[in-house]
């Protein structure tokens, strides 16, 4: 693995957390009925400092909730590796709600379709927006995000690695290579 | 990490990383209970047969719902209305099941080793419901389970498993359970209804009801098994009640700290008397919502297992 880029600092993720709060409210006319999502690992994160970001501008308390999609992937028969199940906390009512699910990068949109079946499972919201800190294209459905940090076109062996304080110890985007068996470059 | 085996026979053996697993996973499926809609789709298209060939209400139902709320498909076999009655045997029923395409049994069986004998001729995952006086591992995970969830931890707790322990599998998977979890374990009760050897799986023995109760933090009370002919090994039921019964009075004298568990079916005033049954000491009601949610980690960890 070799990071061939930087795509967002320290810095610019600060910027990209305040510019989304503001576009979410602004689509939302406001934090009437607003929910935050974060899923489960890194956009658990994002979520908390987009969270905090539209309580400082809105200057007022908004539920804040954690969903775990494992439970829902549909990927349980083709994968070695048995993921790791882990807890959604989401102690409020969806119901009526305008729910924003926020997640690290939107790349095959199968993590965003598994939130939205978990999502109605819970309760059903009026709306479901999606916000993405990276979206890095290749979809294999046909979901786009509401909110989107920053628009990175990728090829298959890149990757792009999102790191936050809270587990990396860094606040970083980097676009990564993964260096495949029997490549030939 | 994935669980150490495919099957889950027992809990003798089994590594404290396997149970901590379980323990774990099951946390997030008790949070799917208290949902709206109780169901995921994890296990979807998988097949799994229910094999009771012994009474039971709890497990069974448990088990069950265990599996629809993951999206198992299941099916429901009980002896009585079987083949076997034609005098089929057991392993030419089990081949024939396994025949339509399954992909995990869950066992119970009034002869010890059935569960692992099925492993032999099956190549689905086998979950042991309890069999004879062997095991009944799940059942001793919801104990561990309610009993974390309700303290906060096992390792160093004393727990004493009060009743009849040579007819009863719950105690034997309890105590191999407890033990790798770092508890300190004793067996309480009447001398004939405690094996000889007992000392040698690592537990210490009491005769004496309030002495049980004063030593330990968590108690957890069996049934009298009368249909194993329990009854032959103490005089009475009467008796046993004013020897060995649980009851509010010894409670209140000797430990207020104390934590009651009980597996079911509750035999009121004999084991345990009703007060203490409903009482605020126990978590007997907790225990079974405990149970779907710790068989779904079972299921959901032995059926995605690749």
């Amino acid at each position: 693995m070799e990071i061939k880029a930087t795509i967002i600092d320290e810095e610019g993720l600060n910027r990209t957390v305040t510019r989304l709060a503001h576009e979410i409210l602004e689509r939302n006319k406001g934090s009437e009925n607003l929910v935050v999502l974060g899923m489960r690992t890194r956009g658990e994160f994002l979520a908390q400092r987009i969270h905090k970001k539209i309580m400082e501008i809105e200057n007022k308390e908004i539920p804040l909730g954690v969903l775990d999609i494992t439970l829902y992937r549909d990927d349980f028969r083709t994968r070695l590796k048995q993921p790791e199940v882990s807890t959604t906390n989401i102690t409020f009512d969806l119901n009526e709600k305008n729910v924003v699910l926020v997640d690290d990068v939107l790349y095959t949109g199968r993590t965003i379709r598994a939130a939205l079946d978990a999502v109605m499972d819970i309760g059903r919201p009026s709306t479901v927006q999606f916000c993405t800190l990276v979206d890095r294209g290749h979809r294999e459905l046909p979901v786009k995000a509401d909110f989107i940090g920053k628009n990175i076109p990728t090829s298959f062996n890149e990757e792009v690695k999102v790191k936050m304080k809270e587990i990396d110890g860094e606040d970083a985007v980097y676009l990564v290579e993964i260096k495949k068996e029997n490549n030939e470059s | 990490m994935p669980l150490s085996s495919k099957h889950l026979l027992g809990l003798s053996g089994v590594p404290k990383e396997d149970i901590q697993l379980i323990l774990d996973t099951a946390v997030t499926f008790r949070e799917i209970l208290e949902r709206p809609i109780k169901k995921v789709p994890t296990l979807k298209g998988k097949t799994i047969v229910n094999l009771f060939f012994e009474n039971s209400t709890r497990t069974r139902i448990s088990f069950e719902l265990a599996q629809k709320r993951l999206s198992a498909d299941t099916v429901n076999f009980t002896t009585s209305s079987s083949s076997t009655k034609k005098g089929e045997t057991f392993k030419d029923t089990v081949l024939n099941i396994e025949a339509m395409k399954i992909d995990m049994i869950v066992v119970r069986h009034q002869s010890a080793g059935v569960p692992q004998f099925l492993t032999k001729i099956s190549n689905a995952s086998i979950i042991n419901a309890g069999d004879g006086r062997h095991e009944h591992p799940t059942q001793a995970l919801l104990d561990m389970y309610s009993i974390k969830e309700k303290i906060g931890k096992i390792d160093g707790l004393k727990v004493c498993i009060v009743g009849d322990i040579a007819h009863s599998r719950v105690a034997i998977s309890n105590i191999a359970g407890l033990i790798s979890m770092g508890a300190k374990v004793s067996v309480c009760g009447p001398a004939t209804m405690i094996p000889k050897s007992i000392e040698s799986l690592g537990v210490t023995v009491h005769h004496d009801i309030n002495k049980a109760i004063a030593e330990n933090d968590v108690l957890n009370i069996l049934r009298i098994q009368l249909e194993r002919k329990a009854g032959t090994n103490i005089p009475s039921l009467r008796e046993y009640h004013n020897y060995f019964g649980v009851t509010e009075e010894r409670l209140e004298k000797n430990n207020k700290d104390i934590l009651i568990l009980h597996p079911g079916p509750i035999n009121r005033g004999v084991e345990i008397s009703s007060e203490v049954a409903d009482g605020p000491y126990q978590v007997i009601l907790d225990q079974v919502t405990n149970g779907v949610a710790v068989r779904m980690a079972v299921l959901y960890l032995l059926g995605t297992m690749n």
